[in-house]
């Protein structure tokens, strides 16, 4: 049984002070929109605001969306670097990691320059059947550029965990298709890898503010942007709405890789 | 999908092709293409877009005016708090970040204490944005918890002393909350990777902790340090939405300016929006740069 030194514990108490005191004074905070007593009328405010429930619902759908388009671009691209051309990895790898170099907001106002409504590719002002499709669109697009960092991670991780060579080689005798065998060989092996980088993925889309407001898009994080200009306690219920969708999105994540095998496969 | 087959005539051919290396070859580059298009049309166009759009005048010709007209006193303060406050925060981030990977694996803490650190490290590191501009205003805004308990039972006033959340000092306080955790989780398996042999290698040679860290502990993590830091000031040098929900436009750090120039062309010149964008690229690609460097060269000692 080891007992810790004491500066390790004076500097884990102190850190533990910074990082508990903002989430007990917000929940307090939260606590408190009436005078004199503890109530959750600030979350019963929230929850009941139709705002909240469409904004909400909007941003889960941006979020699954996301998710969805990024396997989409992201599995295939791993699964033949790993395959046939593992001398464009470096390449890849650095693309990959472009979305942390280049802010978010230079991304879109890239966006918006290269797609108004004036430009060669007028994606922006698009319209079916009378709806602005372009936003979301581009919206979505942004997000899994935020997301493709630690979505490419997650899959290649989960194709290193398994033998791709011998699986497609097995998998082409018994006479599957290429897309067969990525939908129905490679994806349910690395469910668990695919999961994890989904979850991380909306714990970043979710309360995302800067991209969605400059495209005018009324997500989740524009709305809590609304709010907190606005009103006073309502804000510490989000905060605190939002922690615990962070926390519930990264505990996933955890718990899925108690799933995720261990065992690299043989080099 | 396989690769295209012309017709059923040519199965003999298409049997020879698919085993060779072209046809798998097509396949694969088919595979990738969706890669390719989105990187190239989300990640590189627009930024390229950006830098080119910087180098054009009002008239449609070459022109350097917009990247001299970046002098101007409201670009030139934005840039000084932005590095300010990315610098401070990353430095503190780094230092504070260091010790308590530090006190989590080499003071003997109770590894149940390890693993909440650093499952509480990956979510705080994610709690950044609007929410977390709420938390510190609960915290340290005016009727916020600790400047109440503060006043109220230690008889300090902050915001008579000078202090106010939508400042430099705010701000970094503030961003430390995403910052350190992102140091915590960066360095701890650097800090993994120092063996015990070295450490009682070196008490074995009669040398005090102090010594160890002195001249073996720290001069192999210092790659791993100043890459990170280079990391973490990335990280602050392009947040906006905490400063953004914290102080409204009162605060005028560089993605704030730029974001009001996105909204309503601010500065009266497009190609001016395109500068401020492309001296934010510079500065955030070489700090990355520098970490991706660094950490390249740093892997070779941690193995």
């Amino acid at each position: 049984m080891t007992r810790g030194k004491p500066w390790a514990w004076i500097v884990f108490g102190l850190g533990a002070l910074y990082f508990l005191l903002p989430l007990i004074a917000t929940v307090d905070f939260s606590l408190r929109i009436r005078r004199g007593t503890y109530s959750l009328d600030a979350y019963l405010n929230v929850l009941a605001d139709p705002r909240f429930q469409q904004t909400f619902s909007y941003s889960i759908f941006i979020g699954l969306t996301t998710i969805l388009v990024g396997i989409f671009i992201v599995l295939p691209a791993a699964y033949y670097v790993r395959l046939r051309l593992p001398q464009l990895r470096p390449l890849v790898e650095f693309v990959t990691l472009l979305p942390l170099i280049i802010p978010a907001i230079i991304l879109v106002f890239g966006y918006v320059r290269l797609y108004s409504s004036s430009s060669w590719l007028p994606l922006l002002g698009w319209q079916v059947g009378g709806q602005y499709v372009g936003g979301p669109i581009l919206l979505t697009f942004a997000y899994v550029a935020l997301g493709l960092p630690y979505m490419y991670r997650a899959i290649d991780t989960g194709l290193r965990t398994i033998d791709v060579q011998t699986l497609t080689e097995a998998a082409t005798i018994l006479g599957a298709s290429q897309l067969t065998i990525l939908a129905q060989v490679i994806l349910p092996n690395i469910v668990v890898a695919v999961l994890s980088g989904a979850f991380l993925t909306l714990a970043i889309v979710i309360g995302e503010f800067t991209i969605a407001s400059l495209l005018n898009q009324q997500v989740f994080g524009v709305y809590m942007q609304n709010v907190g200009a606005n009103r006073a306690f309502e804000p510490a219920a989000l905060a605190v709405i939002s922690f615990v969708i962070t926390w519930g999105a990264m505990g996933m994540i955890q718990l899925l890789a108690r799933f995720a095998p261990k065992t690299a496969r043989k080099e | 999908m396989a690769a295209p087959v012309p017709s059923g005539a040519a199965l003999p051919f298409w049997r020879r092709i698919r085993t060779g290396l072209s046809g798998g070859m097509l396949t694969a580059l088919l595979g990738i293409a969706p890669f390719v298009a989105f990187a190239i049309l989300f990640l590189i166009l627009p930024t390229l877009g950006l830098i080119v759009q910087a180098f054009i005048g009002p008239d449609g010709g070459f022109t350097l005016q917009n990247i001299v007209d970046l002098s101007e006193p409201q670009i030139v303060s934005s840039f000084s708090i932005s590095l300010r406050i990315s610098a401070a925060s990353a430095a503190i981030g780094a230092v504070v970040g260091l010790l308590i990977a530090l006190a989590i694996i080499r003071g003997k803490l109770p590894d149940s204490i390890r693993s909440t650190v650093m499952t509480f490290s990956g979510v705080a590191s994610n709690f950044a944005g609007i929410p977390l501009a709420f938390a510190f205003l609960s915290t340290l805004g005016r009727l916020g918890l600790v400047t109440v308990i503060l006043k109220t039972v230690f008889g300090i006033d902050i915001y008579r002393s000078g202090f106010n959340l939508l400042s430099f000092w705010g701000l970094t306080i503030t961003y430390l909350y995403f910052q350190i955790p992102l140091m915590v989780l960066i360095i701890a398996p650097a800090i993994d990777g120092l063996k015990k042999e070295w450490s009682e290698a070196a008490a074995t040679l009669g040398a005090t902790p102090f010594q160890f860290w002195r001249y073996i502990g720290l001069p192999v993590l210092w790659p791993n340090l100043l890459g990170t830091l280079s990391l973490l000031f990335a990280n602050a040098f392009g947040a906006i939405a905490t400063a953004y929900a914290l102080t409204g436009s009162s605060l005028n750090i560089v993605p704030i300016l730029l974001y009001a120039q996105i909204r309503g062309d601010v500065l009266q010149n497009p190609g001016l929006g395109a500068a401020l964008a492309l001296g934010m690229i510079v500065i955030t690609a070489l700090a990355n740069v520098i970490y991706l460097v660094i950490r390249a060269r740093a892997e070779r000692w941690l193995k």
